[in-house]
């Protein structure tokens, strides 16, 4: 009964065809894409009103908190955005990226409440923790640091439902390989998401040797483990998390692009070889946290804080220029062909998922990306080592970069998935703006204060009278630009959730258009397909990126000689 | 198409633009490469990572001896807002000596004389938690943990009242911990 193009409703498997794609959608992915989703921003809600208060806190003017709640609130915070809504959201893009675009059912509906069931257990039992006050320790909980055990238990429940999950998905790709579900190479999005996979069960291997023994000790059972080694192994979970977070996000780009203007990879060798390059690299940079350490020597620094040679930053630069070449070309193929930037001007700047994706690139490229290979390079971390540089660098990458991709993804998933529309349109066109200008004035404000020397995860600068009215402008900035955030987010939650309740039902009709810019007429598609040379403002404002690098790269070696020689 | 699976052969080298981007991504990562080694040799600002393991009370007893010994004054807390901070030795080690330096909470112990232009070999470890040396106004960071003797061969080039800062998290009195060094 199947047509080979539907292996999806095999008899037996629950399933629908997309009135909007034509695609065929697994009923039982679509349930765990919903629960996985609506968790994940269930959290990203809690882990944001934890930012404002934050905000509100270091603006030292407003001051707000009290000093034992500002650093349980800012427990909370790390653990609810970059463990739990992450977490959450990439098991839902997993789920999607095996069945959807490969016509593929979910392996298992068991598999999947399993992983559901001890995430959600082990995120609530870690949030209730430290809200109870007993896990002031930071989202690192650095020994000799002690928390209560169930913090560390929730956080290795956590990991483990997200390995089950990821299973599944390994599971689900060899069933439909088996079964020829489809035939040729798995589309990018889909190698995206298993080079984000693949990268997951390393780091959460990482998390579960460094949090079972954490566990145990805190539980009296065991001696404590060396706070070097912990160090070592915790940023093994810690930074290789964020790189997972990198590799979803570059498979969104590459989805939504492709959704929004018909953009592909203009070269799939060079992207899928630069997902491999993450996978074989990323895992040296848990060093970046080391660098000023002792117990580890400068070879040992130079050599994996640069991924050998600065591979996986070789990869995010040569998707910096994929995605962006590939919108290019899809719009001049479109016929918007004016000059270097005509197309730029032609794109759907009102499309929210367009915005959300253009100023994620952005984002993450110029601010985050250049931030973070200076901070990380070797000599440079003495200036910058657990200053507020450090989240200035990390707010732009996973939550400008990151978030707001995934924010982006969700003005198609929620119609798509949920088969309702968006409420306020009209507001959802400005959410991503309003979320993307807040989180970069805040990381500007972090960063500047951080190079004067302020320092992270601290609760009042004026204890020591050190910091002059400069640092306590950029923390101003912060503050602002933190409100600015969050009501971005707080949009984006309430607008997601009015949907779910309000939202126009769509029932065999396509999902309102957020906007596409059309075909112009005597366009051709596919005509630049073998024109190299069309791209020309993509190498423009590659070669603007790569300048902008050099000028922030070698400033800071210039303020590094400033100090202090020391060895 | 990034949606569908590829049917038609898709591999191929880079051309054009491409080619030449990636040729300066890959330049760059080379200069950036060589820069870390350069500096290490050549520069003077490096986190070499010198250690020895050191238990708590063996550092505690090697600062109190270097305390007794080196010991040229007493810092009061002329700020009223850090109630934290509390008397200070000044310790001033030899040209080229040793100086310990102990991170607890919430201080930093003792407060250093140092002289302009001289090198010390500066000891750093912990009592109990981890702990971050953040040197203000100049803003130089270093880890300090429990049960590593952290070696810094610093040379001081200005002179000036210098405060040390925790910037690791180590509980309620974190933000207030400080220290002092004096250069002349």
């Amino acid at each position: 009964m199947a047509s080979s193009s539907h292996n999806l409703l095999a008899p037996g498997t629950p399933g629908r065809t997309c009135g909007t794609t034509g695609l065929g959608v697994c009923l039982d992915a679509q349930r765990f894409i919903k629960l996985n989703a609506v968790s994940g921003i269930v959290f990203l809600l809690l882990g944001g009103i934890a930012a404002l208060l934050l905000a509100l806190t270091r603006w030292q003017t407003v001051h707000l908190l009290p000093v034992d709640w500002f650093y349980r609130i800012l427990t909370f915070h790390g653990i609810n955005m970059l463990i739990l809504w992450i977490l959450f959201f990439e098991v839902a893009i997993l789920y999607f990226a095996c069945t959807t675009p490969l016509n593929a059912r979910l392996y298992s509906r068991k598999v999947a409440w399993v992983s559901f069931g001890l995430m959600i257990v082990g995120a609530v039992m870690v949030d209730y923790i430290i809200l109870a006050g007993q896990a002031d320790v930071m989202m690192t909980s650095y020994l000799p640091l002690l928390a209560h055990p169930l913090f560390y238990l929730g956080i290795i429940l956590v990991a483990v439902g997200t390995l089950v999950g990821v299973f599944n998905f390994f599971a689900t790709l060899y069933v439909a390989k088996r079964d020829g579900a489809y035939t040729g190479s798995m589309p990018i999005v889909t190698f995206g998401a298993l080079a984000a996979a693949i990268i997951a069960v390393v780091t959460l291997l990482h998390g579960a040797v460094v949090m079972i023994p954490t566990f145990t000790y805190a539980m009296g059972w065991t001696a404590q483990p060396d706070p070097a080694w912990y160090r070592l192994i915790w940023w093994g979970l810690g930074h290789q998390s964020q790189q997972v977070n990198v590799c979803a996000m570059v498979a969104v780009w590459y989805l939504l692009s492709h959704i929004v203007v018909g953009a592909r990879p203009i070269n799939e060798a060079v992207c899928r070889t630069a997902f491999v390059l993450y996978i074989l690299f990323i895992n040296l940079a848990s060093a970046h946290h080391l660098l000023v350490d002792p117990g580890v020597g400068a070879t040992w620094k130079i050599w994996n804080t640069s991924y050998a040679m600065y591979l996986a930053v070789l990869a995010s630069m040569v998707h910096g220029f994929t995605v962006p070449a590939g919108v290019e070309i899809a719009m001049r193929e479109k016929g918007y062909t004016a000059g270097i930037f005509g197309w730029v001007t032609a794109l759907p700047w009102r499309n929210p998922a367009f915005s959300a994706t253009a100023l994620s690139v952005v984002i993450f490229g110029f601010l985050g990306g250049i931030t973070g290979v200076t901070l990380g390079t070797q000599q440079i971390n003495i200036i910058a080592h657990n200053t507020l540089r450090i989240p200035g660098h990390f707010h732009v990458t996973v939550v400008g970069g990151t978030s707001l991709a995934f924010m982006g993804l969700a003005y198609y998933v929620v119609p798509l998935i949920f088969q309702r529309d968006f409420i306020f349109r009209g507001v959802a066109r400005l959410q991503p703006w309003l979320f993307g200008i807040g989180i970069t004035l805040l990381s500007f404000g972090m960063s500047f204060a951080g190079s004067m020397g302020v320092s992270r995860r601290s609760w009042d600068i004026d204890a020591q009278g050190v910091y002059g009215p400069a640092a306590h402008l950029w923390l101003g900035v912060l503050g602002i630009g933190g409100i600015l955030a969050f009501l971005g987010l707080l949009t984006f939650v309430l607008l997601c959730v009015g949907t779910l309740l309000f939202g126009a039902k769509i029932e065999n009709r396509p999902m309102a258009d957020w906007g596409t810019p059309p075909a112009l007429a005597g366009s051709q598609p596919g005509s630049l397909a073998h024109d190299h040379y069309a791209t020309k403002g993509t190498i423009v404002l590659t070669l603007v990126f790569l300048a902008c690098f050099a000028v922030y790269y070698f400033a800071n070696w210039k303020a590094l000689a400033d100090v202090w020689p020391v060895r | 198409m990034s949606l569908r699976p590829l049917t038609t052969p898709w591999f191929h080298g880079p051309a054009g633009h491409e080619k030449i981007w990636l040729g300066c991504a890959i330049l760059w990562c080379f200069v950036m490469s060589l820069m870390m080694p350069y500096w290490h040799f050549r520069g003077k600002q490096n986190s070499s990572g010198e250690t020895y393991t050191v238990t708590p009370a063996a550092f505690m007893a090697r600062t109190e001896q270097f305390v007794a010994a080196n010991t040229v004054g007493t810092y009061k807390n002329p700020n009223p807002a850090n109630a934290l901070m509390q008397e200070l030795p000044i310790v001033e080690p030899p040209a080229g000596g040793d100086a310990y330096l102990i991170g607890r909470m919430w201080s930093w112990y003792p407060a250093l004389r140092l002289r302009q232009g001289e090198t010390y070999r500066l000891h750093m470890s912990s009592l109990d938690l981890q702990h971050g040396f953040s040197l203000q106004p100049l803003n130089m960071n270093f880890q300090v943990l429990p049960g590593y003797d952290h070696v810094l061969t610093i040379t001081p080039t200005s002179k000036g009242e210098f405060t040390i800062v925790c910037n690791e998290f180590c509980g309620a009195g974190h933000h207030a911990m400080s220290g002092k060094i004096f250069v002349e």
